[in-house]
């Protein structure tokens, strides 16, 4: 939470002057341990790798393993291994449906991410703007929608949204829509990503906002000074000091948001399960209905894998910005 | 800067807006929870449960297993929680306080790992568990949720570990203190709301994990409150008092968790960002 700002500001700008080489083969107190503060950084990490190769690599290599296989309930009843090379990669990637899914699942991110880039941060620069009271009202929303669980959430928005007694439904006839009265939001496909998408929306925008916030409040003063001396109005001020000063930020945040809603699976599922008709499947709703729901394990991990690589493309940016940024550091 | 009448205003009313929109889905699962039934199958929607009723509540407290669930839940998710922090706090020491060959490779293997798509993993997840003989089984849970928050954890603290002066660290040394004993004595406790701030976020990924479990797990003893939940809601049908009750003794741990963590990591991050 309230962290992410610090770490991005720390990762990503990297202050040069914070020279943080204490820790470098000649900086220990006592000679004798030279060799030790050398091998130290990896023993530190070594718990977190083994658990992670243990426990994330293995599934993975193992998933890729069952991606070249003919994998359906029989063979796993009978712990039967049957190769069939790439036919389940040649399968999905020469159907339609599953570049149907792709491009609705790249289009399904790029449009909530938008939304919960540009919502969140206006909504954190207006934390910056209001008073005490004011202020500890609307973090006390966002909080609470923030800490909501995602299956509770989704379960209340299917209450917010059933066809019979939903309050949204009963609002939208007051309001004199009137053809609303009894409309069936997971009937289409539009009306049932309309549902998801304020869903993920809502849950999202907090964690920006709040962090955002936090951000500026790291913002020295005297660069608005400055800037207001300048003669720049509020605009200018967004552009020239906010904006700048929280871009790390921004770039950390766009990053994992594009991973969150990317992978968001409870949300879609609990509320439709993809339906109506499988047209609100995203990938990875798509790879565990094709593999799970249908029992053609194979399939689904070889979906699994494309999803893998479909992400790391998205991501792909902003990883090489890290990247570079490290190395520049690292000199 | 004198700011015009609408411009005073107008955040002020623009924050009640949003306060509305963010709260009102919490507050209409309560209040659904606490309405007699009539008052929930009605035409009009009742804003405020007038005839308060903890009637749906004892029917999900009295659903089967609830409190095994409530316990298997609990387990699971403390544990994965301290044992990643406990790994974390390693690794992110490592990589914000020392240089050293191939940092760069493993920070970006953890956001990699980050990216992880678990829910679409449970197949190969289930036939290692099934060799394992683990099947139904809390611990193999518990070490997944571990994984599954420890990139993020170790990113997170990172930032934490990094914003504490290097100055405190040194001055302990030079005092006569050993390197993990400055770690212990000094950094450790300022670290305390960045450990409470990344706990939270391990405890709501832990709390809400759902495809793993709806695979791993078939016996109702050795299931979640989030499977209960799913599952719930299949069962009760339309019964939405009760749905909504479930939901709320789902959500309130966290609720809780929340609003008193808060408050602490934010004073954590200002006090650290000062420095940044």
């Amino acid at each position: 939470m309230a962290s992410t700002s610090v770490q991005t500001e720390k990762v990503d700008t990297g202050p040069p002057a914070d020279g943080r080489t204490s820790a470098g083969p000649h900086s220990g107190p006592a000679r004798g341990r030279h060799r030790l503060a050398g091998t130290a950084p990896y023993l530190l990490l070594l718990p977190a790798v083994a658990v992670t190769l243990l426990f994330l690599g293995y599934p993975l290599v193992k998933n890729g393993m069952l991606s070249f296989q003919n994998l359906n309930m029989r063979q796993l009843i009978q712990h039967a291994t049957e190769w069939n090379g790439v036919d389940n990669y040649r399968e999905t990637l020469t159907s339609d449906k599953f570049w149907q899914v792709v491009k609705r699942s790249v289009l399904f991110t790029a449009v909530n991410v938008i939304l919960i880039m540009v919502l969140g941060t206006l909504i954190g620069l207006l934390l910056a703007r209001l008073g005490n009271k004011m202020r500890t009202l609307l973090m006390f929303g966002l909080v609470l929608a923030w800490a909501m669980p995602i299956i509770a959430a989704t379960t209340v928005y299917q209450w917010l949204f059933a066809q019979r007694f939903g309050v949204v439904n009963w609002v939208l006839d007051k309001l004199g829509w009137h053809s609303m009265a009894d409309y069936d939001w997971t009937g289409s496909q539009f009306s049932t990503f309309f549902v998801v998408t304020l869903l993920i929306v809502w849950q999202s925008i907090p964690f920006v906002a709040i962090n955002l916030y936090a951000a500026t409040t790291t913002i020295p003063k005297e660069l608005y000074e400055a800037a207001s001396m300048d003669g720049a109005g509020v605009w200018k001020c967004f552009t020239s000091v906010t904006f700048p000063y929280l871009k790390p930020f921004l770039l950390a945040t766009t990053f994992l948001e594009v991973i969150w809603v990317f992978k968001a699976f409870p949300q879609i599922f609990a509320i439709n399960e993809g339906g109506p008709d499988r047209l609100t499947e995203t990938l990875p709703v798509y790879a565990f209905v094709e593999g799970v729901g249908n029992q053609h394990y194979g399939m689904g991990a070889a979906i699994s894998i494309l999803t893998i690589l479909i992400l790391l493309g998205l991501t792909a940016y902003y990883l090489r910005i890290v990247l570079k940024q490290e190395k520049e550091e690292e000199r | 800067m004198k700011r015009s009448w609408l411009g005073r205003i107008w955040p002020g009313t623009l924050a009640v807006v949003l306060f509305v929109f963010f709260a009102f889905p919490v507050y209409w699962m309560f209040s659904t929870a606490l309405k007699p039934t009539s008052q929930i199958i009605s035409e009009d929607p009742v804003w405020f449960p007038d005839a308060p009723t903890l009637e749906h509540f004892r029917t999900a407290v009295n659903a089967d297993h609830f409190w095994t669930l409530v316990r298997n839940s609990l387990t699971v998710t403390v544990l994965a929680v301290v044992f990643s922090l406990l790994i974390a706090l390693l690794a992110s020491f490592a990589i914000a306080r020392m240089r050293f060959k191939g940092r760069r490779g493993f920070i970006l293997a953890f956001m990699i790992a980050q990216m992880a798509p678990w829910e679409v993993m449970v197949i190969a997840i289930y036939m290692l568990v099934r060799d394992g003989d683990m099947l139904n089984s809390l611990v193999p849970l518990t070490l997944f949720y571990m994984v599954m928050v420890l990139p993020f954890t170790v990113l997170t603290l990172r930032g934490f570990v990094a914003a504490v002066p290097k100055e405190l660290e040194e001055s302990a040394m030079v005092d006569g203190c050993t390197r993990p004993q400055a770690f212990i004595k000094v950094i450790f406790p300022l670290l305390a709301p960045g450990l409470m701030a990344t706990s939270l976020f391990g405890f709501i990924t832990a709390w809400n994990e759902f495809p793993l479990v709806l695979i791993l797990n078939k016996d109702a003893e050795a299931q979640t409150l989030p499977l209960w939940l799913s599952q719930f809601q299949t069962a009760f049908g339309d019964d939405w008092g009760a749905t909504m009750a479930a939901a709320s003794l789902f959500a309130i741990p966290i609720l809780l968790l929340f609003l008193f963590l808060q408050r602490k990591a934010v004073g954590g991050l200002t006090a650290g960002a000062v420095k940044g």
